[in-house]
């Protein structure tokens, strides 16, 4: 690890870390939903909105050209973070959600009955909705690939599914729900044997691993801000050119057209061809400055802490009796979903709120991988470069006091 | 006893714990006492939507007072439950649909309130108001 990574003037940057909940300190372990801001990521946002918010592209007025720049700018930083060979394959979406939609919607003119989709048994229902929506539209067939009680896919499955009517696989990088990482690179060359488009979501990943989309060969890769320090209702779509000229834009409007009559309209170039009206200005130049501070402290010195804690983390709460970690995929980011024996999740979580800490209760938006184990939801703690050893001492302690309340 | 003097006599027995850890033992005690729904009526209909656990409700009308019977597959929610169902059980419809329910505020379990809270305590009252609501029709 490198040894300038300091937890503690770390965490001095994030004001939010320093509240109260409930009277005791907050110990925030829901960082897979959404992660915390710095103040520099902060400062950004109050720095556009104090000296020059203004309309980008359109106006001929110094604001708007600085807007512009800067936003034009973030578009560059985040080509570079995920080395992306062109500046207008990344499309700035509101999130995940809104890329897999555009991605979907635009399949549905390329797809005919009969043709094959493949997603993960892992997915996340953002993943799995479009794709059934998208099914009913065009007669196409939606396939799963299975999953181990470890919440690993089986791979030789997945490879009995491939045809040459497979037209899409979509499948997450990281697991929402337990934290699997994916073996993507395999998922993306099978398919490409097949001549199938690969879709891969990357929220989960994007905050511990640092994508390469020339190197994964991927045709379309999503990412959301919020999870990675930025602010909420920004992300981008990541596409191949050529698959981005293949698709038909998602949404009319300003800013994604060349020129309007009433008898025609000619679609705007990449990017603006699928980022119609004005789109979240602040959120994608903030997005950039949360991929700057994240990079600052390294994505490589990240992982190393966050599987520190993930370790620690893992090995503590597996000393309560009856408690049963699900996912326990070799290779995993830091997320733990547990249950214990006898006890409802949502009551654990209630306790553990009323101490401060905040995790996250349910089915994760996940239903299929909670039937698939037969319960009813989990509880899920997911662990930051932010968060301290000491931290997830408290939610040991915490779950011990639920159990003890509760049993 | 009117659902008043019930609600009163809740807040009072609540008034005597000083921290939430208390309070939401004195919860799970009383979803201990909860008159139970019957197995039959323990049906995906009978649940209560926009609860992140199980909650099933069943109402029947005993001369013209409706009596309440549940159950819930959280410890925590069951408390909750079994508070609104002592407050209503046993009570005419219109007096339920008249009621109003703010000593959930004073016995220290306002977070529960808020509409996105995911026990859904909102869409419990919403629920028993409804059956209330059904059955009066029925009276008339």
């Amino acid at each position: 690890m490198n040894d300038t990574f300091n937890v503690s003037s770390i965490r001095r940057d994030f004001p939010i870390l320093s509240r109260e909940v409930n009277g005791k300190p907050l110990v925030y372990f829901d960082n897979a939903a959404t992660s915390q801001t710095p103040q520099q990521v902060i400062d950004v946002i109050v720095d556009y909105y104090s000296t020059y918010n203004a309309n980008i592209h359109r106006g001929v007025h110094a604001l708007s050209q600085e807007a512009t720049d800067k936003y034009e700018q973030a578009r560059h930083t985040i080509q570079k973070h995920f080395n992306i060979a062109k500046a207008h394959e990344v499309i700035f979406t509101s999130g995940t959600t809104h890329s897999i939609n555009l991605v979907a919607n635009g399949f549905s003119a390329l797809l005919q009955s009969g043709d094959e989709i493949i997603v993960s048994a892992l997915e996340h229902h953002s993943n799995i909705v479009p794709w059934q929506m998208l099914c009913e539209r065009t007669g196409a067939i939606l396939k799963v690939i299975p999953m181990n009680l470890d919440g690993e896919l089986l791979m030789d499955a997945y490879q009995n599914l491939l045809s040459t009517k497979t037209k899409l696989v979509f499948c997450n990088h990281v697991s929402n729900a337990l934290g699997t990482v994916n073996p993507i690179k395999q998922i993306i060359n099978k398919a490409h044997e097949v001549g199938a488009a690969v879709l891969i979501d990357g929220a989960q990943a994007a905050p511990h691993i640092k994508a390469d989309m020339q190197e994964l060969n991927v045709d379309f890769y999503t990412v959301s801000a919020h999870k990675m320090c930025g602010p909420t209702g920004t992300g981008i779509l990541y596409g191949k050119e050529e698959w981005l000229n293949k698709l038909p834009p998602y949404q009319g409007g300003g800013e994604m057209i060349a020129e309007v009559t009433f008898e025609k309209t000619t679609y705007a170039d990449l990017p603006h061809k699928f980022e119609a009206g004005t789109p979240n200005i602040c959120g994608g130049i903030a997005f950039a400055a949360a991929l700057d501070y994240m990079s600052g402290i390294g994505f490589q010195t990240i992982a190393e802490y966050e599987h520190e804690l993930l370790s620690y983390a893992t090995e503590q709460l597996l000393t309560i009796d009856k408690l049963k970690i699900y996912g326990t995929a070799k290779e995993k980011t830091s997320v733990i979903s547990f249950n214990i024996e006898g006890l409802h999740p949502y009551d654990i979580g209630s306790i553990l709120d009323k101490l401060g800490v905040a995790v996250r209760t349910g089915h994760h938006c996940a239903q299929p991988i909670m039937d698939f184990y037969k319960i009813p939801g989990t509880i899920r703690a997911s662990f930051s470069f932010y968060n301290t050893k000491d931290e997830i001492d408290i939610l040991v302690e915490g779950v011990k006091r639920a159990q003890n309340m509760l049993q | 006893m009117s659902i008043k003097e019930i609600q009163e006599e809740i807040v009072d027995e609540f008034s005597m714990f000083d921290d939430w850890m208390q309070r939401y033992e004195y919860m799970i005690e009383l979803g201990k006492s909860l008159p139970l729904i019957e197995d039959q009526y323990k049906t995906d209909d009978n649940i209560i939507k926009g609860c992140q656990s199980k909650v099933w409700v069943h109402a029947e009308l005993d001369n013209d007072k409706l009596v309440f019977t549940a159950d819930s597959d959280a410890i925590i929610t069951k408390g909750i439950i079994a508070i609104l169902v002592r407050s209503f059980s046993e009570q005419k419809p219109q007096d339920i649909i008249d009621a109003n329910t703010n000593f959930i505020d004073e016995i220290g379990l306002k977070e529960h309130l808020s509409p996105t809270r995911a026990n859904g305590l909102v869409s419990m009252i919403k629920q028993l108001k409804l059956y209330a609501v059904a059955y009066q029709t029925q009276l008339k």
